[in-house]
């Protein structure tokens, strides 16, 4: 098969899955049990180290 | 050791530079050779001067490398206020063509000023918006310095060099003829390696982060610069005529360029335009509002959502072309499913003031920040109905295209920059507040009205043009010639280039504000001992 014909129909089907898989994927992650607690944490890091930054050792993980 | 290689490095470039120039086939060429010689001798002069100078290596880590954002906002509003006035210039030219001065001819005419005008205002005034500001927000929210020392300086002034190559470029007339992709191939070229530079700083920044997550914000720079990166370097493919001249022939041709432009066309606007603004977004926004993000659930699916689509939406630039059926109306698809990511992230900023609304009478840069948003939503809202086919043919190739790209760069990416500016600049010069709030609320209304001037305007006379164009008689002639519809549009042109001189008028005012603000207005006390960690708010 020549190169293009393979490529689109790689493209508009295994890829496509992958690809969509994938984003589903994602949004049960960012809804996974517990995921809240944590995001709550990220979203309010922004109002740490304003000045300057976390010491030698000292971060938040 | 490192300043004997830069020494030998800068000689090098000057030498190389002034045998460019003497061979030059173009006088292009020729004026961006010795500009590249000035500025590489001006570097060798001022590396050899510190030769022998102990270098200060260890940079202190407990501080933020913030001096290159200073220089970055500088270059935001000066670049700003040059690309808004082109830009009112040339709508004057449209509506008034002996503005196109006879002694300017060749050099200051519309065709040579119009690029001049978008790459200023994306490239050059959105550009140092992004990397700016991109340099303040990944600091904040890794904790860390900038990785890679000076490098951030190099991605800095090797930017402003291209901003200079490449408008010089559009005036002498060295161009490869690609909407937004205008520089020649050397240009290209040293863009790909202060891109790639860019790219190491702010990802060995993040790398080297002390907060265990990766802020959203980032993930929004990060698309933005990567994509950039390949948009980039696919779209400029091209080997140059002569290693001594500015012109380059594509690799690719016909409908298979057409495709690979707009391919990059839109997604200049998507990442440049929109991912890297929504990164300006999701960190100002709450930082202003002194409260978190609406919902980071939320910002996670449209950051995924908006990457996995806008990539594909660009064949929606070439309805009724060569290009096949099938691929146009994947375009038309793609841009309409962006509808809901970008409604999902219009939604989530607003959303971060629930509770904290009052701010908006309270608070002009908030109410910047806001509005901004909301004509993001509008042009979000616009740019898919657009890009149905039926729709779009009635709005391809008339004003209305350009009322729409207006809404969303005055409207979105002009607003949340002056919002974020407003912002940095108290902050950077360590100063309590800003000059004056009434001349922000100024500058809001001068902005909104002339924005509002110029989308209505447009909206008018597009559609009016359009309409004339596909006007039929009786026995299936066309009525309007276009000369026909250029006389109907000349007032709304003159309300236009009122919308623009309001908007100018606007970015002046905020001009000597910031400039008040980092030279008048009181210094903050330096209380915060070293350790002292900002209160998070709530």
């Amino acid at each position: 098969m020549e190169t293009y014909s393979f490529l689109r129909e790689f493209a508009d089907s295994w890829m496509l899955l992958f690809l969509f898989c994938f984003f589903i994927g994602v949004i049960f992650w960012a809804m996974r049990p517990g995921s809240s607690e944590h995001y709550k944490k990220t979203a309010e890091s922004l109002f740490e180290y304003e000045d300057r930054p976390a010491e030698k050792g000292n971060s938040n993980g | 050791m490192g300043n004997y290689v830069k020494v030998v490095a800068f000689a090098l470039v000057t030498l190389l530079a002034m045998i460019a120039a003497n061979f030059a086939r173009d006088i292009a060429y020729q004026v961006h050779a010795l500009i590249v010689m000035i500025v590489a001798f001006a570097m060798f002069v001022i590396t050899l001067r510190q030769t022998d100078e102990p270098l200060n290596a260890a940079a202190d880590q407990n501080e933020y490398l913030d001096g290159v954002v200073r220089y970055g906002v500088i270059a935001t509003v000066f670049w700003g206020i040059a690309g808004f006035a082109i830009g009112t210039f040339i709508a004057f030219q449209l509506a008034f063509p002996s503005l196109n001065l006879n002694f300017l001819d060749g050099i200051g005419n519309f065709g040579r000023l119009r690029p001049l005008h978008t790459s200023a205002v994306i490239f050059a005034f959105g550009g140092n918006a992004l990397i700016s500001t991109s340099f303040y927000v990944v600091q904040r929210t890794s904790a860390a310095r900038l990785w890679g020392g000076n490098l951030a300086w190099w991605v800095f002034w090797g930017y402003q060099l291209v901003i200079v190559l490449a408008a010089t470029g559009y005036l002498l007339g060295s161009t490869q003829a690609k909407e937004y992709a205008e520089p020649e191939w050397y240009t290209d070229l040293l863009l790909t390696v202060v891109w790639l530079a860019y790219l190491a700083v702010f990802l060995g920044t993040i790398i080297k982060r002390k907060q265990p997550h990766i802020y959203v914000a980032n993930w929004f720079y990060l698309s933005f610069i990567v994509t950039v990166a390949m948009l980039h370097v696919f779209n400029n493919l091209s080997i140059p005529v002569s290693i001594f001249g500015s012109k380059s022939v594509q690799v690719f041709a016909g409908v298979q360029d057409a495709m690979t432009q707009w391919w990059y066309g839109h997604n200049a606007v998507g990442f440049f335009l929109t991912a890297g603004f929504l990164g300006m977004m999701y960190y100002f926004i709450p930082k202003q509002a002194e409260r978190p993000v609406y919902s980071y659930k939320l910002s996670i699916i449209h950051f995924w959502a908006l990457i996995f689509i806008y990539i594909w939406a660009g064949p929606h630039h070439l309805h009724y072309t060569a290009l096949p059926d099938w691929a146009s109306t994947l375009g038309m698809v793609f841009s309409i499913v962006l509808w809901m990511p970008s409604w999902g992230g219009m939604i989530n900023g607003l959303m971060t003031l629930s509770g904290a609304w009052d701010k908006l009478r309270t608070d002009p840069v908030m109410r910047m920040l806001v509005i901004s948003v909301g004509f993001y939503g509008m042009s979000t809202f616009e740019g898919p109905m657009m890009s149905i086919r039926a729709v779009n043919s009635l709005s391809h190739y008339t004003d209305w295209t350009i009322g729409h790209v207006h809404s969303g760069a005055l409207g979105w990416n002009g607003m949340i920059t002056f919002g974020a500016l407003y912002f940095l600049v108290p902050r950077l010069w360590n100063r309590k507040g800003l000059y004056s709030l009434t001349a922000v609320s100024w500058h809001f209304w001068l902005a909104t009205i002339g924005i509002v001037l110029y989308a209505a305007a447009m909206w008018v006379t597009g559609i009016m043009e359009g309409l004339m164009w596909r006007e039929v008689d009786a026995n299936g002639f066309l009525v309007n010639s276009f000369a026909d519809t250029v006389a109907a549009k000349f007032p709304m042109y003159v309300v236009r280039g009122l919308g623009g001189i309001l908007y100018v008028a606007g970015a002046l005012i905020m001009a000597w504000n910031l400039w008040m603000t980092a030279t008048r207005s009181p210094e903050k006390q330096a209380a915060s001992a070293p350790s002292a960690i900002a209160q998070p708010a709530e």
